[in-house]
């Protein structure tokens, strides 16, 4: 039977294959045959949803019924309720935090109601291994219309007048950088497009997301570019530890080339055009455009001085486009909707939507899409749904090792990419952690420059031996060894590589340290001067007391302690040795009376 | 095999149908009672008559669902049809040779199919048969 009463949607993204999605999608074609419906249901995998955070994710239309956290053991019942007998099971429906209510369509979700999706518009909506699918939501539509009815130039004019910038961190405008590509002189004709899909930051997964759940979107609008700039190869530099993402991606191309949307004289046009996949080896170095080029080219993956810049001469020497997986997403949408309707989005320099990454301490974790100009309360607290166990939020960290933390003072900041550099920070590739009072900001500048530090390639001396020595500081502050004049050499060494570094990767590196500075000196004062951590994280700075007042000397502390540092009689107070304690904090855990505390 | 324009055409038709569920549809949403009653007085062949009838005559925006127990177990099964604003007709008794008329009829022209619907005579539900 050609028609289909029901689809079941479930999850395949990274995040939830991993909490088991794929086995749900066995069970419940099991299931299915069994009560003989298989034939009038859909089953669907299709990528990210969003909201990882409660994986594994099951939707049912037509009702749009969400489900979160679905296991294997609750297919049965899943299908008996509600396909069998139409009657929605409650107590998989996801209820959001404070409130009872089961919203019965994913509609309802707070987390959805923000956002704007152009980017994301099929992840989670299509099964991206399926061309058909792609295509029934009008894939292969903007090229179409591209190769058919408009000139090279129309294209890149249609790009520069949607004011899109580039969305893997520097916001470059990208019309631009097709206008200057496709001025390039090449003197065998020969130029390239390359996606970058090198996404490294801590945290972030936008890129994954694309790649996993609408890898069409990203074939369809290297095409056009490549039109655009008269290219006819193109390349995808992928990390190696995104396996989902580079099988589906291999599959759509393959599906492409069959229904002959790659090749050669695509619609009997002059166009033709091939892509590749290139799997990098985990280098976070290799996501900066021209160390990504000379990977590509099979050299060491180290950054070239720039100028000149790619659109000149970029991979094997030719004029090359180089932009990042999201801005491909917005393509399409820019060339079917036209860019009037994109600029009417987001605010007056910066155009559209930004996908963001959520993670740290909020409620929500997953992968959210919001207009340009939304503001970090909105995210944090509307569609984030808050910090959890009623802790308060300090702050969150944007741009990943190249950014900076905005406090709670500046929650109001509308997003975007003038309004995050004013601030010191800067929107970076999409990542966003919340952190709240338990965080440390001492200790959270040295987690970033502890990843800069060993992902700087080593070419350029500001970068190579000024992060390290600003990780020495840093840690030292830490360890309660911090000297009078930390803060102020901090500063200067930031200055100094900021000024001198020959890549972004060097450039940024000490903006976490300068933002927390900023925003947080006190605390890195408290390290320095008072030997005292304020948010209890750096284990030399803190020291374990038992109250004598509370304690009854039952000893459970003792016997739970590892090095052997509480000793006591029975039924007196006992002592911690402070000489012997390694600050593991079980004693803390074990105690049934709450007198341990850590200061 | 390499698509020509029309073949690719022809493919998003196909496809826009199957998705269309993803939306939401702004037409009929016809829900059929599919509790133990239901499936018992053969509610299971009446919405799969249902599918066939509105996938044949191509009524993309019509929604088919189940439910479960409507509370009127004598009368199923039981198929009741929502119109945009959310108003109700319940038709009983229902079999898969109804479904014909009332696909024809109410869902695409528009027009309720009487003689199927329940009767209300003193404040008791009729069986539509004594009807007339």
């Amino acid at each position: 039977m050609a028609y289909k009463r029901s689809q079941i949607l479930i999850c395949g993204g990274t995040g939830c294959t991993s909490s088991g999605s794929m086995n749900l999608a066995k069970e419940l074609k099991k299931e299915l045959v069994k009560h003989d419906i298989i034939d009038e249901i859909d089953v669907v995998v299709t990528g990210c949803f969003g909201l990882c955070e409660l994986g594994p994710v099951v939707i049912v239309y037509p009702e749009g019924t969400f489900y979160s956290r679905v296991e294997a053991a609750d297919i049965q019942e899943l299908v008996e309720e509600h396909l069998v007998k139409g009657r929605p099971l409650d107590r998989l429906i996801y209820t959001e935090k404070g409130d009872g209510h089961h919203p019965l369509s994913i509609n309802e979700l707070g987390f959805f109601k923000k956002q704007k999706r152009i980017a994301l518009k099929n992840c989670g909506v299509i099964n991206p291994e399926d061309i058909d699918e792609y295509l029934g939501f009008g894939g292969y539509t903007a090229i179409e219309k591209v190769l058919l009815t408009m000139s090279p130039q129309d294209v890149i004019n249609e790009i520069k007048a949607s004011g899109l910038r580039g969305r893997g961190g520097g916001g470059f405008p990208t019309g631009l950088k097709w206008q200057f590509a496709h001025d390039a002189v090449s003197e065998d004709g020969v130029k390239y497009v390359v996606c970058n899909a090198d996404e490294g930051d801590p945290g972030a997964f936008m890129d994954r997301s694309v790649l996993e759940g609408d890898p069409h979107s990203l074939i369809e609008a290297m095409a056009i570019a490549a039109y655009a700039i008269g290219s006819s190869k193109g390349y995808v530099y992928v990390r190696a530890e995104y396996p989902i993402a580079v099988k589906r991606l291999q599959i759509a191309i393959d599906q492409a080339k069959d229904y002959g949307l790659l090749g050669n004289n695509i619609f009997d046009t002059d166009f033709s055009f091939d892509l590749e996949i290139r799997l990098g080896a985990g280098a976070f170095v290799c996501g900066e455009e021209t160390a990504l080029m000379n990977s590509i080219e099979g050299k060491r993956g180290e950054p070239r001085p720039r100028p000149p810049f790619p659109a000149n001469k970029g991979l094997f020497g030719k004029p090359t486009v180089l932009n990042n997986v999201e801005t491909y997403a917005n393509i399409t949408a820019i060339i079917l909707k036209g860019a009037e309707w994109f600029a009417s989005v987001g605010t007056e320099k910066s155009k559209g939507t930004k996908v963001f990454a959520l993670g740290g301490k909020i409620n929500n974790t997953g992968l959210l899409e919001i207009p340009m100009g939304t503001t970090l309360r909105e995210i944090v607290y509307e569609i984030g749904g808050g910090i959890p166990n009623g802790r308060a939020f300090k702050a969150a960290q944007t741009g990943g090792p190249s950014g900076g933390c905005i406090p709670a003072a500046l929650l109001d900041t509308k997003i975007d990419y003038d309004n995050l550099i004013a601030i010191g920070s800067m929107m970076g590739s999409g990542g966003l952690i919340v952190m709240d009072e338990d965080n440390c900001m001492v200790d959270v500048a040295r987690f970033f420059l502890d990843f800069t530090q060993d992902e700087s390639c080593g070419k350029c001396p500001p970068c190579r031996i000024g992060t390290k020595r600003m990780l020495e500081i840093l840690e030292r502050i830490c360890d309660g060894k911090g000297i009078k004049g930390d803060i102020e050499r901090l500063q200067e060494l930031a200055e100094g590589i900021k000024a001198s570094a020959l890549c972004g990767l060097g450039q940024t590196a000490p903006n976490p340290v300068l933002s927390t500075i900023h925003y947080f000196r006190d605390e890195y004062e408290a390290h320095i001067n008072d030997k005292k951590c304020p948010a209890g994280v750096c284990k030399h700075l803190l020291d374990y007391t038992i109250d004598e007042e509370t304690c009854k000397g039952c000893g459970i502390c003792a016997k739970k302690c590892p090095v052997d540092a509480i000793s006591g009689e029975k039924k007196k107070p006992f002592s911690i040795d402070l000489a012997k304690c390694i600050k593991c904090g079980s004693c803390i855990e074990a105690c049934p009376f709450g007198s341990i505390s850590r200061a | 095999m390499a698509k020509s324009l029309a073949e690719l055409k022809a493919i998003r038709e196909k496809k826009i149908d199957e998705i269309q569920l993803r939306h939401g549809k702004d037409g009929y949403r016809v829900v059929v009672g599919m509790a133990t009653c239901g499936i018992a007085s053969g509610a299971r062949p009446v919405m799969i008559k249902l599918m066939e009838e509105v996938d044949a005559k191509g009524l993309v925006d019509v929604t088919v669902a189940q439910t479960g127990c409507i509370g009127s177990c004598r009368l199923e099964p039981i198929v009741e049809v929502y119109n945009a604003k959310g108003e109700k007709v319940t038709y009983v008794h229902m079999t898969p040779e109804k479904v014909t008329k009332v696909v024809d009829e109410h869902l695409a022209l528009g027009k309720v199919v009487e003689e199927y619907t329940m009767t209300v005579v003193d404040g008791k539900i009729i069986d539509p048969n004594v009807k007339g």
